[in-house]
């Protein structure tokens, strides 16, 4: 297919809608809400199932209901929203039933605005939950890395029956971008063999998050953590751009990612050696290669729409004697290519 | 000596499991697992059937059910239905809610699956209690009833009144078919096995939302043996909650 104009949640939408979605349920909010409304008309009109939720809360359990059943299903939503999902995100970890969640970031704590944000890095690679989780949490920098990832989303839950979550802020939903659409997958009939579907012919299934015993329930925990270790082996993405010879080496995800390639462009006319390193999968950290490109260069420097999230994992990969300098923005202000050049002159001139 | 001619007059539906259950002796929680099943049974659907279990005293009904059963969050087995059901039409779907469950935590997820009208059977357990908990207050305990969270009785000042939920969606455009019905003795139970059929017949026939709420004991969090409780239902909680069909649209009475 050839590249098309798409707007960030439409594309996330229709990438969803290609990848086989059965069934979608959301809430809207600002700045995610053009992904249900895009679904709203294109699921329906396919004869698949759409619904908008009565709140996250109802939306969350919604897909929970539809996941049990083995199908393919999403919602989406944004920051305050998110928080809302928690509760099912949690439910749905311990009973192992496959989701895909998509989470465009907005301002906060609290209402905060509809501006584009990072903030939410914690809420969805470390607290989406209470007990011992890690979603697979995948941030795509563009609208068609976007379209990639949540095609792939699918799979990878069904995979690892994980939850995996698509986290994008504000720019990313809101802008257009050409991309190029995958091909559209068929809706096959077959269900996992853990799926609900009815006791026909076998003895009844049963899907639950319960496990009374305190021998069973770390059992439980033990196999979850079995599987974290294997989505960490196995599931670790990163992009590099210029990082042979940098002496600065610029970590950001998402769209500061980006705006950091453009701005270790523009050092590098200054002759000032920036590479940067861009984490896809914030969870699993790339932890292992940054370790290995911080031994190779002087100063890190992160950059991040928040007050120092993503930094706490790079802190942790390189050690803490390494020096690791922080610029970040808050409340919805996304730093231009110049914002970031200035802090990586900064650190230049302390080498 | 004549040929001696059996006749079985009474055995487990096939829709149980041959589990022992923990409920409390004297607990109706077992009445209204059976009914659910002989309903089950009757009308041919175990095999196609998926049920949602609750937080509370009936956590554990997928273990007695002989039905694929998925467990709730507290409150929002509707909400996991309506997901099912949307993804798989031809599937029965029910949930099983006590009535902290229902009419506490999940009040926005019952009410928002009956105003859709979502094709879904709901039983709904009212034993005035939180049972599951120790015999906290719930939304449903009456008016100077006593539990370990109103300890000198529900006082309406503080408390508000007891919600009555059949009469609350039975308002709604979607609710089909809403019936209330006790538990406390044999005469009642025949007619609350009775709708609980329809109700499962009205999901069957895609008519939109059901649900049979039962009135129910909680012997032990009553602090009263099981017949004193059986007769503390009769006197206290019919009086309150008036039995019957608060809600069946035309349609329900032609099936
Ligand atoms: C989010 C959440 N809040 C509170 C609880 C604790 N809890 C478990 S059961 C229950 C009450 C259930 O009462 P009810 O629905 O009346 O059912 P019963 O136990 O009486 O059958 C509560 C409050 C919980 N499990 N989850």
């Amino acid at each position: 297919m050839a590249k098309q104009l798409w707007k960030g949640n439409e594309a996330l939408a229709e990438a969803a809608v290609r990848a086989g979605l059965v069934a979608y349920f959301g809430y809207p909010i600002t700045p995610q809400t053009e992904l249900l409304e895009y679904l709203s008309g294109r699921m329906v009109r396919l004869g698949r199932a759409f619904l908008q939720a009565e709140s996250e809360l109802a939306a969350i359990n919604m897909v929970y209901g539809a996941a049990c059943t083995g199908v393919r299903t999403m919602t989406s939503s944004s920051s305050p929203g998110i928080s809302l999902m928690q509760e099912g995100l949690s439910y749905m970890a311990a009973s192992e039933v496959p989701v895909v969640l998509v989470d465009i970031m907005r301002g906060g704590p609290g209402l905060g605005n509809i501006q584009p944000s990072q903030a939410d890095y914690f809420q969805v690679t470390k607290t989406s939950g209470h007990g011992d989780f890690r979603p697979l949490v995948l941030a795509p920098a563009t609208v068609q890395e976007a379209v990639d990832l949540v095609y792939e989303a699918f799979d990878l839950a069904e995979q690892y029956r994980t939850i995996v979550i698509v986290v994008a802020d504000g720019n990313i939903g809101q802008m257009m971008e050409p991309a190029e659409m995958p091909p559209m997958r068929e809706i096959n009939g077959d269900r996992p063999h853990w799926a609900l579907v009815g006791a026909d012919g076998r003895d009844h299934r049963i899907i639950t998050s319960l496990e009374l015993g305190a021998e069973r329930l770390e059992a439980l925990n033990l196999r979850l953590q079995r599987k974290i270790a294997r989505v960490k082996r196995e599931q670790v993405r990163w992009k590099e751009d210029k990082t042979d010879d940098a002496e600065i080496l610029v970590v950001a995800f998402g769209t500061m990612g980006r705006i950091s390639t453009t701005a270790a462009e523009m050092a590098w006319e200054k002759g000032i050696r920036a590479g940067v390193f861009r984490p896809i999968s914030l969870f699993p950290f790339p932890a292992a290669r940054l370790e290995e490109l911080s031994q190779r260069v002087k100063r890190i420097l992160v950059v991040e729409m928040n007050a120092g999230q993503m930094l706490e994992d790079v802190k942790l990969a390189v050690g803490k004697d390494y020096p690791v300098e922080f610029y970040g923005r808050m409340g919805g202000i996304v730093p231009l290519p110049d914002d970031v050049l200035e802090a990586v002159e900064r650190v230049h001139t302390e080498l | 000596m004549g040929k001696v001619v059996e006749k079985l007059v009474y055995e487990r539906p096939k829709s149980l499991t041959d589990a022992h259950t923990h409920y409390c002796p004297g607990c109706t929680h077992g009445v209204s697992h059976r009914l659910v099943a002989e309903a089950l049974d009757e009308l041919g659907i175990r095999e196609r059937t998926i049920g949602i279990a609750p937080v509370g005293c009936s956590v554990l009904a997928y273990y007695y059910f002989n039905v694929d059963f998925a467990e709730a969050a507290h409150g929002r087995a509707p909400a996991m239905a309506t997901g099912m059901k949307r993804a798989n039409p031809d599937r029965v779907i029910f949930t099983y809610q006590g009535d902290g469950d229902l009419a506490a935590i999940g009040t926005g997820e019952i009410v928002h699956a009956a105003g859709r009208g979502e094709n879904i059977t709901v039983i709904f357990i009212n034993n005035a209690i939180y049972g599951m908990t120790g015999g906290q207050m719930a939304p449903t305990t009456l008016e100077g009833q006593k539990t370990t969270s109103s300890p000198m009785g529900r006082d309406i000042s503080i408390a508000g009144h007891p919600l009555k939920m059949s009469e609350l969606l039975s308002t709604l455009d979607g609710a089909a078919y809403v019936v209330r019905h006790s538990l406390h003795d044999v005469k009642h139970i025949r007619r609350a096995r009775k709708a609980i059929l329809t109700a499962f017949k009205v999901q069957l026939a895609g008519l939109g939302f059901s649900m049979v709420e039962l009135l129910s004991t909680c012997c032990t969090n009553w602090k009263m043996d099981p017949v004193e409780s059986l007769d503390w239902l009769r006197d206290n909680m019919v009086p309150f909650y008036p039995l019957g069909e608060h809600k069946v649209i035309d349609a329900v009475k032609d099936l």
